[in-house]
């Protein structure tokens, strides 16, 4: 199932003017920012597909750095979000590429500041709704299907038992789990779909876990 | 997490068997799948259904999009009807004017609800607040509209698409205006299996239906794609209504409309390459709302 809300199908609510290529890329820019954590100092988006070509006419780029500003897809400011952006002295550039990607709608954003970058590849899927999958160079298969936690902590012992005890201490299954990491000791990265949508309190009893540096949720 | 229905031949059996409305079936379906409650449910969806009626308000006092491309044609239907002249009557022609008035609010980036997308957001809500008139409904059963309608189009996202990049307008405005024409029927007193026929001949006449828009923008031909889109709805019910039913089951037809966007070329799956896109005037539009360049392919810096 690509699908699991009726909400997917009447929603979002959203500024115009596409849902795939306007609140779809917003979303994609929000989760990378999510997965961030912090306002990004610049960013490099290269688009893929029919995103590539049209990206101007549907605001996929304003869209996607309104989500890299932490707007959400009817947040009116979607439309001054370049503006907005130049005033918080984030810089950005699009990159429209050649190549083709497995689905239409692909972007790869690049993003970071002094202290860090990271690099997530989203894909819309239509109606609004995306999938996330690759960041960080790990492929996710982020299906989009369950709400899903997306863990990122240092490869050390326990800490993926921490994770778990924490989602069973609130009575949530686990539906899927995939665990990577890039280099044995550094950093790794947690994919968690659950059976049920979670709360602030889940999310924040995962970030106050030791080795846990970021926790970014999709609630697709 | 089981869903209650992946088929519309499940959707109207539990229907049938429960002696329910399709509009209840999705509610039930949403309270297991989200573990939300129906208060929460019904809640957000009747904050959809307010947004919708925003944005025809706003479209009916006329706006203009940003490229100049579209805008206006709302009030202008309007104003005909008014006149007392119109040939095809007043409710197809009210659906049709508040479906352009959606869509125009969202090619002005403009807040909407899309329906199953923002290009053809216009459908769903323009034929609901034309039949609004006629059948005098209660909130409720048209929150009621939007579940039937969200039910119709479970099934086409998770069985074919919902995206005119990989299915084609097909996919978008074909898909809204068989949901549209599924939710009429049960808002007129028509039983599940009705809805399910009137979808399945709106959708036969919606296949091939490519996604070609000028210059990338979702105005030309989205917006009047969405005013056929309601006019075909309301016919579309008026026929199920009436006992027409489909020779092909709706599954089939569904089916049919996934692999006919599989065979669609790039050029008419929303990359601006083909179909009007690509006529001189389309070509013409392109270069005078982007400059010369815009196919050239760019870097845009901040």
């Amino acid at each position: 199932m690509k699908y699991r809300s009726v909400f997917e199908i009447i929603g979002p609510v959203m500024i115009g003017p596409s849902s795939s290529h306007t609140a779809g890329a917003a979303r994609i820019g929000r989760v990378a920012r999510d997965l961030f954590g912090r306002q990004p100092e610049w960013a490099r988006i290269h688009l893929y597909g029919s995103f590539a070509e049209t990206y101007k006419g549907h605001g996929t780029d304003v869209a996607i750095i309104g989500g890299l500003l932490d707007y959400d897809t009817f947040d009116e400011r979607i439309k001054t979000a370049f503006e907005d952006a130049a005033a918080l002295g984030m810089t950005f550039e699009f990159i429209p590429e050649e190549e083709e990607a497995d689905h239409p709608n692909t972007a790869k954003i690049v993003l970071g500041d002094s202290q860090g970058e990271i690099e997530l590849v989203g894909i819309s899927i239509g109606g609004g709704t995306m999938e996330v999958t690759e960041l960080n160079g790990f492929p996710l298969r982020l299906s989009g299907h369950f709400p899903a936690l997306l863990v990122v902590h240092d490869d050390r012992s326990g800490v993926i038992a921490n994770v778990s005890n924490a989602i069973a201490s609130q009575g949530m299954n686990i539906a899927h789990m995939e665990v990577g990491r890039k280099e044995k000791g550094k950093m790794a990265l947690m994919v968690i779909e659950v059976d049920q949508m979670f709360d602030e309190t889940l999310i924040n009893e995962l970030k106050s876990l030791p080795n846990v540096t970021q926790v970014s949720t999709l609630a697709n | 997490m089981e869903v209650l229905f992946g088929t519309v031949k499940e959707l109207v059996a539990l229907a049938e068997a429960q002696n329910k409305p399709i509009s209840e079936i999705m509610i039930e379906q949403e309270m297991q799948m989200t573990r939300r409650s129906r208060e929460e449910i019904v809640a957000q969806m009747e904050n959809n259904l307010s947004v919708m009626e925003s944005a025809v308000e706003q479209g009916l006092q006329g706006v203009k999009s940003t490229s100049g491309l579209t805008g206006g044609d709302a009030v202008l239907i309007q104003n005909y009807i008014k006149s007392g002249k119109s040939l095809s009557g007043d409710l197809i022609l009210d659906a049709v004017s508040k479906a352009v008035a959606t869509n125009e609010v969202n090619a002005a980036m403009g807040m909407i609800c899309a329906t199953p997308t923002a290009g053809a957001a216009g459908i769903v809500p323009g034929t609901l607040f034309a039949v609004k008139d006629k059948l005098n409904p209660t909130r409720e059963q048209m929150v009621n509209y939007l579940f039937t309608s969200g039910a119709f189009g479970f099934v086409v996202a998770n069985n074919a698409s919902i995206s005119g990049a990989a299915g084609g307008c097909q996919a978008e405005t074909g898909s809204a205006a068989s949901m549209a024409a599924a939710a009429i029927v049960e808002m007129a007193g028509g039983t599940p299996q009705q809805s399910a026929e009137a979808f399945s001949i709106v959708m036969k006449n919606m296949l091939g239906l490519v996604c070609d828009p000028v210059a990338g923008l979702v105005e030309v031909p989205c917006v009047k794609r969405n005013a056929m889109g309601a006019a075909k709805a309301l016919v579309g019910a008026d026929m199920a209504l009436a006992g027409v039913v489909s020779r092909i089951p709706t599954d089939e037809v569904i089916e049919a409309m996934h692999r006919i966007g599989q065979s669609m070329p790039s050029a008419l799956r929303e990359t601006a390459k083909g179909g009007l896109a690509a006529t001189p005037t389309g070509k013409a539009l392109e270069a005078e709302i982007f400059g010369k360049d815009k196919t050239s392919r760019d870097t845009v810096n901040s």
